[in-house]
């Protein structure tokens, strides 16, 4: 009784606020905009009876799909969202993977410092961290300020309000959430298994290929869904950072929403999202699974 | 044998000066006296005399502060509940909708969860406040609060939980008197995460929020979209030090308990 009672209060809630919802932003993704409230038709009238259901049901169309389509915005703000999730991806596991290695091979005393640095910025607002980029990116900013101080350059170079400082933000941003799995994965490896290879004759680059990367997959395979999925929807750092050629799909929802109010649009662009990323996020949540009940 | 390679050392010394560079950049600018925020003009506390008397961000500040205390604390509830059923509480009818419900918070873009959860509010009539904004964060936080959980439930010896039921406890003593404390440490850290994801989120908390119930990061936002602002930097400045000072308060705090713990069981062992 009492285990029936446990399972079902986190499930009712799922169930409420996670599932439900979504079944709410796929009804009004086929329903039309109108100048009412709520902001489409039809809805669905259940006074009516039974002929209110069909009412609202013969009122469903996939028009706003169809415009999707049709609208260049749209499907141009998908792939930048893509180009810019994948690129991200592979910088910020370039950037983190030295970083975790490093941490990795530091003396045992050290580690837990290191850890904590880590988590650190996790800790600090996301918000924060983000905005700190545009007083050092800026025309007039700390970088520009010391690369002109120094002497390389002599005219102040335009990075904020482009693609180059949303890439930096992403990086930034995002850095801990793929240092962490990495460093989770190489902190088991074995160094003996390293010594071996050199005494067998590998050479330390080619140690690392044969050793070290293969048995961090599963760092490096958590830590880019971390980075992937999150950043696919980005609305922050592309509004914060990027200019207004800066396409990407969760600033278009964001606009669609609050400025054009089209309710009915917004719920089809959240949906042709989640399409996209529903095998990216299956994928995570059975890999998380696995190593759970590897752990068991 | 672990060294420290120059390559190693090199790569950790420009990785952290990368991860804090930033950071120090706005705590320093944050007592420029100067109004343009990038142009020194001398040392100054000016800006945060001028924050602590703005009504409308210390508001904001209070509002905040109330969602996460709820939020943080229905989710760890509801989290560590999830977490212990499916560790467990073996197989039932969806247990894979379940799990796949609980973690998919985790990697789901902001604005999704936002737009759908403001759409259910609205289609059960539920006016937009500081409840929506509460039960929205709980929704996200619980599962940051259940993998935490899980990650301890999972490394903890399960005989022990058998041994107490052995020895004529229920199944509500034994978690009680065994299992709960055990795994504390994992639910102290998981309604930390919950409370600042919550003092942090600004995408699901616009959707979810009324005219009433402004948060400070929706407060932050409107602020800086189009500039930088010496205000900001001021608050950003007190967030970062409040922050800083927990991290290490902690760390050194887990440090202590577990040079204690070796050194109990050293003294056991003699």
């Amino acid at each position: 009784m009492r285990r029936a009672a446990l399972i079902a209060l986190p499930y009712m809630w799922l169930l409420a606020l996670f599932f439900v919802p979504f079944l709410i932003v796929l009804k009004i993704s086929v329903s039309d905009y109108a100048l009412s409230i709520p902001p489409y038709t039809p809805t669905l009238d259940l006074s009516q009876g039974w002929q209110g259901i069909r009412d609202w049901w013969a009122g469903l169309d996939f028009e706003n799909f169809i415009f999707l389509t049709t609208d260049s915005l749209y499907w141009r703000a998908y792939l930048s969202s893509l180009k810019i999730a994948v690129f991200s991806t592979i910088m910020t596991l370039i950037v983190a993977y030295p970083i975790a290695y490093g941490m990795s091979r530091a003396k045992d005393e050290w580690r837990p410092t290191l850890l904590m640095l880590v988590i650190l910025p996790f800790w600090t607002s996301f918000l924060i961290r983000v905005y700190a980029w545009k007083a050092i990116l800026a025309q007039e900013g700390f970088l520009n300020q010391v690369l002109i101080n120094l002497g390389l350059i002599g005219e102040p170079l335009t990075i904020l309000n482009t693609n180059t400082a949303v890439y930096i933000g992403i990086v930034y941003t995002y850095l801990p959430f793929m240092v962490l799995p990495l460093y989770a994965a190489l902190e088991k490896l074995d160094e003996s298994l390293l010594e071996a290879a050199e005494d067998l004759g590998c050479s330390r680059a080619s140690a690392f290929w044969l050793i070290t990367l293969p048995l961090s997959k599963q760092g490096i395979i958590a830590g880019s869904f971390l980075v992937f999925i999150p950043v696919m929807g980005e609305f922050v750092i592309p509004t914060l950072l990027g200019g207004s050629d800066t396409l990407m799909i969760g600033k278009v929802l964001w606009e669609e929403f609050f400025s054009n109010r089209d309710w009915p649009v917004a719920s089809a662009v959240a949906i042709v999202l989640l399409a996209i990323l529903i095998i990216p996020i299956v994928l995570f949540i059975k890999n998380e699974e696995k190593q759970w009940e590897k752990d068991i | 044998m672990r060294r420290l390679s120059w390559f190693n050392a090199t790569s950790l010394t420009l990785g952290f000066a990368f991860l804090y560079l930033p950071m120090v950049v706005l705590v320093v600018y944050s007592f420029n006296a100067n109004k343009l925020v990038t142009v020194w003009a001398g040392f100054s506390t000016r800006w945060y005399g001028e924050l602590f008397r703005n009504e409308a961000f210390l508001d904001a500040a209070w509002v905040t502060l109330r969602v996460a205390l709820v939020s943080s604390t229905l989710a760890t509830i509801l989290g560590t509940a999830a977490a212990y059923v499916l560790v467990r509480g073996g197989r039932f009818f969806g247990r894979t909708l379940f799990s796949g419900m609980l973690y998919a918070p985790l990697v789901m873009p902001d604005v999704i969860l936002g737009l759908s959860l403001l759409l259910l509010f609205i289609s059960i009539g539920l006016d937009r406040g500081m409840i929506t904004i509460i039960l929205a964060h709980t929704t996200f936080s619980m599962a940051y609060v259940a993998v935490v959980v899980t990650s301890r439930l999972v490394a903890f010896d399960h005989s022990l939980e058998e041994a107490a039921r052995d020895l004529g406890c229920n199944r509500w003593d034994a978690f009680r008197l065994v299992t709960l404390p055990i795994i504390a440490p994992a639910v102290i850290s998981g309604w930390l995460l919950g409370f600042t994801l919550s003092l942090d989120d600004l995408v699901i908390a616009s959707f979810t929020s009324g005219p009433s119930s402004t948060t400070l990061p929706i407060k932050i936002f409107s602020a800086v979209r189009l500039g930088v602002s010496p205000e900001i930097n001021a608050l950003s400045a007190i967030l970062i030090g409040i922050v800083t000072v927990g991290v290490i308060t902690t760390s050194l705090m887990s440090k202590r308990a577990i040079a204690k713990r070796i050194r109990d069981e050293n003294r056991a062992e003699t």
